[in-house]
C-alpha cells in the first residue's frame, strides 16, 4: 500500500512538546575544562578533599583516553572545551530549605512538564528529586522516607551528610576510569540522586528523579548511586527532557546500583531528551553508563527503559551478577525516527552460581533513523548453572530506516545455557488496512500497533509510568501518518 | 443504498474487475458466488478502500455519496464494514483495546460520547456470547493464534459491535464447522435490518439455507455474468459453473496444461 510510507512519514513529523526554555537567572561557568574548573566546581559544592582528589584522578585518566567509536552511530566530534561544565539557577539564599523556597519559575517548569513538586498532587505515591541543569532543585517526600529509614537526596547532599557511604560505594560499580564518558562524568559530575535503603526495608513509595537540561551550551553530567542493603526493595524511575536548541548538547550520566543479599532494585527510565529537528539539527547526545552490581546472593536488579528521545544514544544498562542465584533483567523499548541514532543494549556478566538473566529488547525504527541493539552475555568460570534468555525484536516503520542486532556471547563455563531469539517485522499494510477499515485513524493505528509490540516491556514499568510511556510513544510517532 | 457502475480495478497493472454493475438496496441481502480468482475478494477490498487496488474506471456511491473519494477510515465511519477472508494478526494489541478504539472512532464520528473501558467491556462480553466466543478472547491479541473459525467469529462480532450500514462478508462461512456455521449465520441474521444491506461472498449454497439472500450474483472473470434469486445458488450447486460458459481457474489451468 503506497500510503503506509507516506503516512508514516507524516507521523514522524512530530513536535517535541517539552522544547520550551525557562527564563531563569543562572550561574554558569565559562566553557572549558581543566583542573581549575574541577576545583572550582568542587569548591562551590563545598566538597571534602577526597572528593576533589577522586575527580582529578578521573580527569587525568580521561585526558589519556580516546572517545569510543565502535558504536553504530555517527556524529560530529564534540569539542569538550566549548561546553560549560556547571550551570545552576541563581538562588536568593543558599539552598532552598523547603519546597516553598524553590523558585516559582522552576516549580512552573516542572508543572509544565507534568512533574508536580507539590507533595499532595497527582503523583502522590511518588517521591521526586528534580535536577535542573547541574543541580538538584527539590526533593519531595523526604520526611516519610526518612521515617522508613530510606535516604533519598541529591548526591551533593549525600557527599556532605553520608560521606562514608558515598566513599564506600561511589565508583565501586563503575570505576572512575571505566570508559571515556564515565571518566568525564567522574571528573565533572555536578549533581544527581542518592538512594540508600537499609536492611529489611521495603521502600514505601516509588522514587524518581526528573532531569531537565535548560541552559544552552552546557553539558549535564549527573551521577546516581543506589544502595539496597540486605533484603530491601526499591523501585526508582528517571525521566528526562530538554529544550529545543539547534546545537547539540551533551549528557553523560553514570548510574551505579548496588544490591546486597536478597535485595531488589527496579530501575526504570523514560528518556525523552530533545531528539533534534526533522533534518537532524540539534538534539541531545546521550552517552550514559549504567551498571548494577548484584553483590549479594539472591539479589535482583531489573532495568526497564523506554528511550524515545536524544539525537544519539549510547547506553548499555548492565548487571554484574556476582552473588549466587542473583538475577539480572533488561527490558528495553528504543524508538528512533527522523535522523535519530541509537546504539543500546545491555551487558549481563554472570559470575556467581545459578545466576540468571533475561533480556527483552524492542527496537522501533522510523524515518531515516538507525537503531542498534548491542548486547553482551558473559559467563565466568564460576557461573555454574547460569542461564540467559535474550529476545530482540525490531519493528520497522517505512523503508528508509535501519535495525541492527549485535549479540555477543562469551562463555567460560560449559554448564551455562543461552537462548536467543530475534525477529524483525514491519507495520504491515494489511494491519494498517484492518485498523483503518474499522474506522481507526492511521496515526492511532500505528501507535496502537507499536504499543502492542512493546507490551512485554511496558508491563514492567510502574503503573503510573506505563500509561505515560504509551502516551509518549504516541506523541513520538505523531504526524507519521497522513 | 450502494450503487456500483462499470467498476474497473487493477492490481499491479493487471485488470481484475472489468466492469461491475450492482445495485443494492437497504434491507437486502446479496450473495456473490463465482470461481476462485474471479475477483470476489478484490471487489470487497475495493469497496472498503484498500489502496493496493487501483480503480481505473467507473463509480461507486453509498446513499448518493461518492465512495471512491473517501479514505478507508472515512468509508468505515460512513458504515462500510468488511469481514476479511483472511483476518490479519496484530500481536500484543488486545482484541478489547482494538475493538474499543474502533467503536470509539465511530462514536466520535457520530458526535457521541466515547465509551469507557468498563462500559465497553460489558457490551463486548454480551456480543462475544452472541457469536459463542469465550470472553477470554477479548484479552488476547487481535487474531493472535486464533483458529480459522475463531477468526471468522471474531469478524462477525466486530460487525455486531460496529453496526454498519453495509456489511461485506468475504467467505465468512469458509472453514467453519457445522455448529460454528450455525452460530455465524445467526450472527449475520441478527445483523439483518431494514436500514442495513449485506453483501456476502460465498462458495457454498448451504450458507444460503441459513441466511436466505434476496439476490444471487455470479462473478466470473471480473464481471457479473448472471444474477438471480435464491434458486440460482441451488442451480449452481447442481450444475457447477460450466453451464454458464465459465470454467473455474483450476479447471482452466488443467485444460491449458493438457
Ligand atoms: N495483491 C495482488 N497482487 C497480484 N495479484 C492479485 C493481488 N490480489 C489479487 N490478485 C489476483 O486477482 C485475482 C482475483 O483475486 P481475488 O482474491 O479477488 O479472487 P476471489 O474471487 O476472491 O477468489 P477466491 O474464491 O479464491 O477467494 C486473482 O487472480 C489474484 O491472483
Ligand atoms: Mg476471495
Amino acid at each position: 500500500m503506497a500510503t503506509t510510507d507516506q503516512e508514516v512519514n507524516e507521523l514522524i513529523k512530530r513536535e517535541y512538546e517539552h522544547g520550551f526554555v525557562t527564563d531563569i537567572e543562572s550561574d554558569t561557568f565559562e566553557p572549558g575544562l581543566n583542573e581549575d574548573v574541577i576545583a572550582r566546581l568542587s569548591g562551590i559544592k563545598k566538597e571534602p578533599e577526597w572528593m576533589l582528589e577522586w575527580r582529578l584522578k578521573a580527569y587525568r585518566r580521561w585526558l589519556e583516553m580516546d572517545e569510543p567509536d565502535w558504536a553504530h552511530v555517527g556524529y560530529p566530534k564534540v569539542d569538550y572545551n566549548s561546553i560549560s561544565y556547571y550551570s545552576a539557577p541563581k538562588r536568593k539564599e543558599d539552598m532552598p530549605q523547603s519546597l516553598d523556597e524553590v523558585d516559582p519559575e522552576l516549580l512552573k517548569t516542572y508543572e509544565k512538564l507534568g512533574i508536580p513538586l507539590h507533595e499532595r498532587e497527582k503523583l502522590a505515591g511518588v517521591a521526586v528529586d528534580a535536577v535542573f541543569d547541574s543541580v538538584s532543585v527539590a526533593t519531595t517526600f523526604k520526611e516519610p522516607l526518612a521515617k522508613a529509614g530510606v535516604i533519598f537526596c541529591s548526591i551533593s547532599e549525600a557527599i556532605q551528610d553520608y560521606p562514608e557511604l558515598v566513599q564506600k560505594y561511589l565508583g565501586s560499580v563503575v570505576p572512575h576510569g571505566d570508559n571515556f564518558f564515565a571518566a568525564l562524568n567522574s571528573a565533572v559530575f555536578s549533581d544527581g540522586t542518592f538512594v540508600y535503603v537499609p536492611k529489611g526495608v521495603r521502600c514505601p513509595m516509588e522514587l524518581s528523579t526528573y532531569f531537565r537540561i535548560n541552559a544552552a551550551n552546557t553539558g549535564q553530567f549527573e551521577r546516581t548511586l543506589i544502595i539496597a542493603e540486605d533484603s530491601s526493595y526499591v523501585s526508582y524511575l528517571e525521566g528526562c527532557t530538554a529544550p529545543m536548541r539547534d546545537e547539540n548538547q551533551l549528557h553523560a550520566a553514570v548510574v551505579e546500583l548496588v544490591a546486597l543479599d536478597d535485595a531488589q532494585i527496579k530501575y526504570s527510565t523514560v528518556q525523552n531528551w530533545y531528539p533534534g529537528d526533522e533534518n537532524g539539527k540539534g538534539g541531545i547526545f546521550n552517552f550514559v553508563t549504567k551498571r548494577g552490581a548484584c553483590i549479594g546472593k539472591n539479589s535482583k536488579i531489573s532495568w526497564t527503559q523506554v528511550e524515545t528521545g536524544s539525537a544519539v544514544t549510547w547506553k548499555y544498562p548492565s548487571c554484574v551478577l556476582r552473588g549466587d542465584n542473583s538475577v539480572g533483567e533488561f527490558y528495553s523499548v528504543a524508538l528512533t525516527h527522523n535522523h535519530q541514532q541509537a546504539d543500546t543494549g545491555t551487558k549481563m556478566i554472570h559470575l556467581g552460581k545459578n545466576t540468571s538473566s533475561t533480556i527483552i529488547s524492542k527496537g522501533i525504527s522510523a524515518g531515516k533513523s538507525s537503531n542498534a541493539y548491542r548486547g553482551l552475555v558473559k559467563f565466568g568460570p564460576g557461573a555454574e548453572g547460569a542461564r540467559n534468555f535474550t529476545q530482540c525484536d525490531s519493528l520497522l516503520i517505512g523503508d528508509r530506516c535501519g535495525a541492527h542486532t549485535f549479540p555477543y556471547i562469551e562463555s567460560k563455563n560449559k554448564s551455562a545455557i543461552v537462548e536467543h531469539e530475534a525477529t524483525t517485522s514491519k507495520v504491515s499494510d494489511e494491519q494498517m488496512f484492518l485498523c483503518r477499515q474499522r474506522g481507526i485513524d492511521p496515526e492511532q493505528a500505528v501507535s496502537m500497533i507499536v504499543n502492542g509490540f512493546c507490551k512485554e516491556v511496558f508491563k514492567e514499568l510502574p503503573m503510573e509510568f506505563a500509561v505515560e510511556a504509551g502516551k509518549l510513544l504516541e506523541v513520538s510517532l505523531e504526524g507519521s501518518v497522513g | 443504498m450502494l450503487s456500483i457502475k462499470n467498476l474497473h480495478a487493477s492490481v499491479e497493472g493487471k485488470e481484475i474487475l472489468k466492469g461491475i454493475n450492482l445495485e443494492i438496496k437497504a434491507g437486502e441481502v446479496h450473495a456473490i458466488m463465482g470461481p476462485n480468482g474471479s475477483g470476489k475478494s478484490t471487489l470487497s477490498q475495493v469497496l472498503a478502500g484498500n489502496e493496493a487496488f487501483e480503480v481505473t474506471e467507473g463509480e461507486v456511491t453509498l446513499n448518493g455519496e461518492n465512495l471512491l473519494d473517501l479514505e478507508t477510515e472515512e468509508r468505515a465511519r460512513e458504515g462500510i464494514f468488511l469481514a476479511f477472508q483472511y483476518p490479519v494478526e496484530i500481536p500484543g494489541v488486545s482484541n478489547l483495546q482494538f475493538l474499543r478504539t474502533a467503536v470509539n472512532a465511530m462514536r466520535h464520528h457520530k458526535g457521541e460520547a466515547e465509551m469507557n473501558a468498563a462500559e465497553f467491556m460489558k457490551l463486548a462480553k454480551e456480543v462475544s456470547k452472541q457469536v459463542d466466543l469465550d470472553p477470554a478472547f477479548l484479552k488476547r491479541g487481535v487474531n493472535e493464534g486464533f483458529s480459522g473459525g475463531e477468526k471468522k467469529r471474531n469478524e462477525i462480532m466486530q460487525a455486531l459491535l460496529l453496526q454498519p450500514k453495509l456489511a461485506i462478508l468475504d467467505e465468512t462461512d469458509s472453514g467453519l464447522d457445522i455448529d460454528a456455521l450455525q452460530v455465524v449465520s445467526n450472527g449475520v441474521n441478527a445483523l439483518r435490518a431494514e436500514d442495513r444491506a449485506i453483501l456476502m461472498v460465498t462458495h457454498y449454497q448451504r450458507l444460503l439455507n441459513h441466511i436466505v439472500p434476496d439476490h444471487v450474483h455470479v462473478l466470473a472473470g471480473g464481471k457479473i455474468v448472471k444474477s438471480g434469486g435464491r434458486e440460482l445458488a441451488l442451480e449452481l450447486e447442481e450444475r457447477g459453473y460450466g453451464w454458464l460458459g465459465i470454467k473455474d481457474e483450476e479447471e482452466a489451468a488443467a485444460n491449458s496444461a493438457n
